[in-house]
């Protein structure tokens, strides 16, 4: 999957995470921040590569402004940014 | 056993999480109205993501999905929900017969891609329009998919160009001739939400009115709306008595070796066996509060 | 004799406030106050230093305290309750010598038994007349009950009274006499009408919310306690009042009479006191405007000191009457302890306030919790600081299921014939987990930055100092 724009998605509430995605011209970064740091700053970012890799993208910076999403939601809000990000996303 | 269905936005992590403890019999996950259009695509990922996770054990899960329409995002909605199994999809804007075996096709082909067994996704159609309605006979026997009617007198009312009122008789045929389809075809049906939300008294009124015109149950857009509706839609006291009375009579009947039962000078037979089983099983699971 | 100062400075001056010295304040202007802020910066313009203040509980207004704290005008804290911006930095360590938290109950016990000691109180008084005749029910700044301030009257070596509203002597309808009062001192207002409202008297619109509240009414019902005779006392928190709203209509639906109402008082319970559900309130502290009234008009709805409410050692206190208590929790673990000083990252933002008492008191102490907050558990292995012992509490009710202390194995069996989904407290945990995942354990604190002292007068627990990022 080829990152090629900007995009985010989710929202700053409560339980939901907003995820933003920017392109780079190579390798993988990301960026955590979450009400929950302490307990799931880690497991935050190893959702967002297993996320990333399941896609197969690279060349992207993720940034998570978390506010105690579950997995679930954390990897439905990531997906979501990826696609919209790549060309020919929605 | 289903009374209350209760409407949940699909884009909002919150209420999806607790869905399954709020009462309702059925929750409809909402990727149409309440999701706006620049967020359709994380509403149907979030709602994918939420059934894989979270256990809705004990609640009925309904996916509403967007109408037949140019966007296509009907498609990418059921190609979304569909593998994870949900128990009905909720199309929009239903016109007639050739509109749900489109829908059923669709999902036919996602069930066959995903070892799903052939018709294990029900449809739940929304009649909202006055084709719709005409048509509702035909919907209701369009396929085997179609397990319920569901009325939605906002945008119906839109579409007959009337007010939509509390008292609610601008809609008083269309539910009764919802009732009367559904009923034909041997399926359930269900009313239109009471959209007051802090009017009380008129929520149980309304909900009177459609246990009286013979709807199966009704749907809700507010968590606080379902305890009423629940109550209303409940067998009462009498009818668990008779239910009881009927499972008893059929146990003294075979043990009798005798073929044919009567309760009351009135034949006993296999729908009223049914629905006096269906009635006992309520009495199991009204009981509790958080359902097992 | 003239017992008016007539300016704050003389007030501090003529009190003889010195450096190291103790002042206290009561809280009952809440987050509307002006009295603490315009004493200590007087106070540090006037260069006196190390000043502890015990204070029954500090508020987010009482933010200028950081700063008085790193400038050394201000190096002991004592209280029941700190919110979050003073409690925050605290966490942090910007106080070297550990604050001391107390209950309700406990603070007016150490203060007339003598282990602590207060060299001068200032009391807020929304009116007073020269000599030091006031109360709380009266005045633009009215907060209604002076719950918290009458052992400071008592057993402080000096007393100010600060008013913003002055009525020729004497005031009749005084709570705390003149007798204890050194000298009375104007402010042109003493705090914020607004601010002294508690923004939590309102019931929860929350799905969530209301279906717990729906099982405590539930929980009451069920337990037997619910007869003529029946007393009550409940938080601010929404479904707290939500319950409350109710129980009310379960009482009036039974035609059961109870005896008492005691807060924290609400307009709910002031409508059930209308409604004839109780036959009194006893009142601590009002929470709303509806409460201040009725403290003033009703012979029923009565002012009662801190000492009365909840003093342990008293030979008789209202706690130690009560029916059912409902409260809330940050964190309670697997032993039914109860943490409601610290949030779950361990930054203090609460206290004990009258929780650790009116639970010890309470035949019946209820806990109302939703399962999850923000991605984490509510039921945890081991709270992060023990507010109120397990052995004080007896049911914890959530959104998932309802957990009784094993110590009361009757109550569990009455409640589930009842139809209530009881269920283990450990299997409430795995169900919590089972929907956040499994998060790391906090990173080790620092040094202790707070003494927690049970109201029997024992070390309870310490918080330790957090690092933030």
């Amino acid at each position: 999957m080829e990152i090629c724009k900007e995009a985010f998605a989710g929202t700053l509430e409560s339980s939901d995470v907003l995820v933003e995605i920017f392109p780079l011209e190579d390798g993988i970064q990301v960026e955590v921040q979450s009400v929950v740091y302490n307990q799931f700053g880690q497991a935050l970012e190893e959702t967002v590569r297993d996320v990333l890799s399941r896609f197969d993208a690279g060349g992207v910076r993720v940034l998570l402004r978390d506010r105690g999403a579950l997995e679930c939601t954390v990897r439905a809000r990531v997906e979501t940014a990826l696609k919209r990000a790549c060309t020919g996303g929605e | 056993m289903r009374r209350s269905l209760l409407f949940l936005p699909g884009n909002n992590p919150n209420m999806l999480i607790n869905g399954d403890i709020l009462g309702a019999d059925g929750i409809i996950l909402d990727l149409e109205d309440a999701v706006a259009p620049d967020e359709k695509d994380a509403a149907r990922i979030l709602v994918r993501h939420a059934l894989g996770a979270l256990s809705y054990d004990g609640v009925e899960v309904i996916i509403r999905i967007n109408a037949l329409d140019e966007n296509e995002f009907w498609m990418r909605d059921l190609e979304e929900v569909v593998p994870l199994r949900p128990d009905m999809i909720m199309p929009t804007k239903v016109r007639d017969a050739a509109y749900i075996r489109e829908v059923s096709a669709y999902i036919g082909r996602l069930e066959r891609q995903n070892g799903i067994e052939d018709g294990a996704v029900g449809l739940i159609p929304l009649i909202e329009t006055a084709i719709g309605l005409e048509n509702a006979f035909s919907i209701a026997t369009a396929d085997p998919r179609v397990k319920a009617l569901f009325l939605g007198a906002e945008d119906l009312t839109a579409d007959l160009r009337c007010a939509r009122t509390r008292e609610g008789r601008e809609i008083f045929y269309a539910r009764s001739r919802m009732v009367s389809a559904a009923r034909a075809a041997g399926i359930e049906v269900f009313d239109t939400p009471f959209t007051h939300i802090d009017d009380d008294e008129g929520l149980v009124e309304d909900t009177r009115l459609s246990k009286s015109l013979g709807f199966s149950g009704k749907a809700a857009i507010s968590p606080r709306h379902v305890k009423a509706i629940n109550q209303t839609f409940s067998p009462t006291r009498e009818e668990f008595e008779y239910a009881r009375e009927v499972l008893a009579a059929i146990e003294a009947a075979k043990a009798q070796g005798k073929g044919a039962v009567s309760l009351y000078g009135k034949m006993i037979d296999a729908p009223i066996v049914l629905r006096a089983r269906q009635v006992l099983e309520m009495e199991e699971n009204v009981k509790g509060g958080v359902k097992r | 004799m003239s017992k008016l100062a007539a300016s704050m400075e003389e007030a501090i001056r003529q009190a003889g406030l010195r450096d190291g010295m103790t002042i206290s304040f009561h809280h009952h202007l809440r987050n509307g106050d002006y009295v603490l802020n315009a004493v200590v910066a007087e106070a540090a313009r006037l260069g006196i230093r190390d000043i502890t203040i015990n204070a029954s509980a500090i508020f987010n207004v009482h933010a200028p305290l950081v700063e008085h704290i790193k400038n050394g005008v201000v190096t002991g804290l004592e209280c029941s309750y700190m919110d979050a911006v003073v409690g925050r930095a605290i966490s942090m360590g910007i106080l070297e010598k550990p604050v001391i938290f107390r209950s309700h109950g406990g603070r007016p016990a150490e203060l007339h038994s003598g282990r602590s000691h207060i060299d001068i109180a200032f009391i807020a008084a929304p009116t007073a007349d020269k000599m030091g005749n006031c109360t709380g029910k009266h005045g633009p700044s009215a907060c209604g009950s002076l719950g918290y301030a009458f052992a400071d009257a008592e057993c402080a070596d000096r007393v100010v009274v600060v008013t913003d509203n002055l009525v020729p002597y004497p005031l009749a309808d005084f709570s705390i006499s003149e007798q204890a009062v050194d000298f009375v001192v104007q402010m042109e207002k003493i705090g914020d009408p607004a601010g002294i409202v508690s923004g939590t008297t309102r019931i929860t619109r929350d799905p969530v919310g209301l279906l717990m509240a729906d099982y405590a009414a539930q929980v009451i019902r069920s337990s037997g306690l619910l007869q003529n005779g029946f007393s009550f006392q409940t938080g601010a928190g929404g479904a707290s009042l939500a319950a409350a709203r109710q129980l009310k209509d379960m009482m009036l639906e039974q035609g059961v009479t109870g005896s008492f109402g005691m807060g924290g008082i609400t307009g709910y319970l002031v409508d059930m006191l209308d409604s004839g559900c109780f036959e009194s309130l006893m009142d601590v502290q009002c929470f709303d405007l509806d409460a201040v009234r009725s403290l003033r008009a009703n012979p029923r709805h009565r002012e009662v000191s801190a000492s009365h409410y909840a003093a342990p050692l008293a030979k008789s206190s209202i706690v130690d009457n009560l029916d059912v208590v409902i409260l809330g929790a940050t964190q309670i673990d697997t032993d039914f302890n109860v943490n409601v000083h610290t949030d779950s990252q361990g930054r203090i933002m609460g206290g004990s306030g009258g929780h650790s008492d009116t639970a010890a008191g309470a035949k019946l102490t209820m806990i109302i919790a939703p399962l999850v907050r923000a991605r984490l558990s509510v039921v945890v292995d081991r709270v992060l600081c023990v507010t109120t012992p397990g052995v004080t509490v007896d049911v914890l009710v959530t959104q998932r299921g309802i957990a009784v202390n094993p110590a009361r194995p009757e109550l569990a069996h009455r409640l589930a014939d009842a139809g209530l989904p009881i269920v283990d407290i450990h299997d409430l945990q795995r169900k919590a987990l089972s929907i956040t995942g499994t998060p790391k354990a906090l990173p080790e604190g620092g040094r202790v930055v707070a003494n927690v002292i049970y109201r029997d007068g024992s070390l309870i627990d310490q918080i330790r100092q957090i690092h933030e990022e």
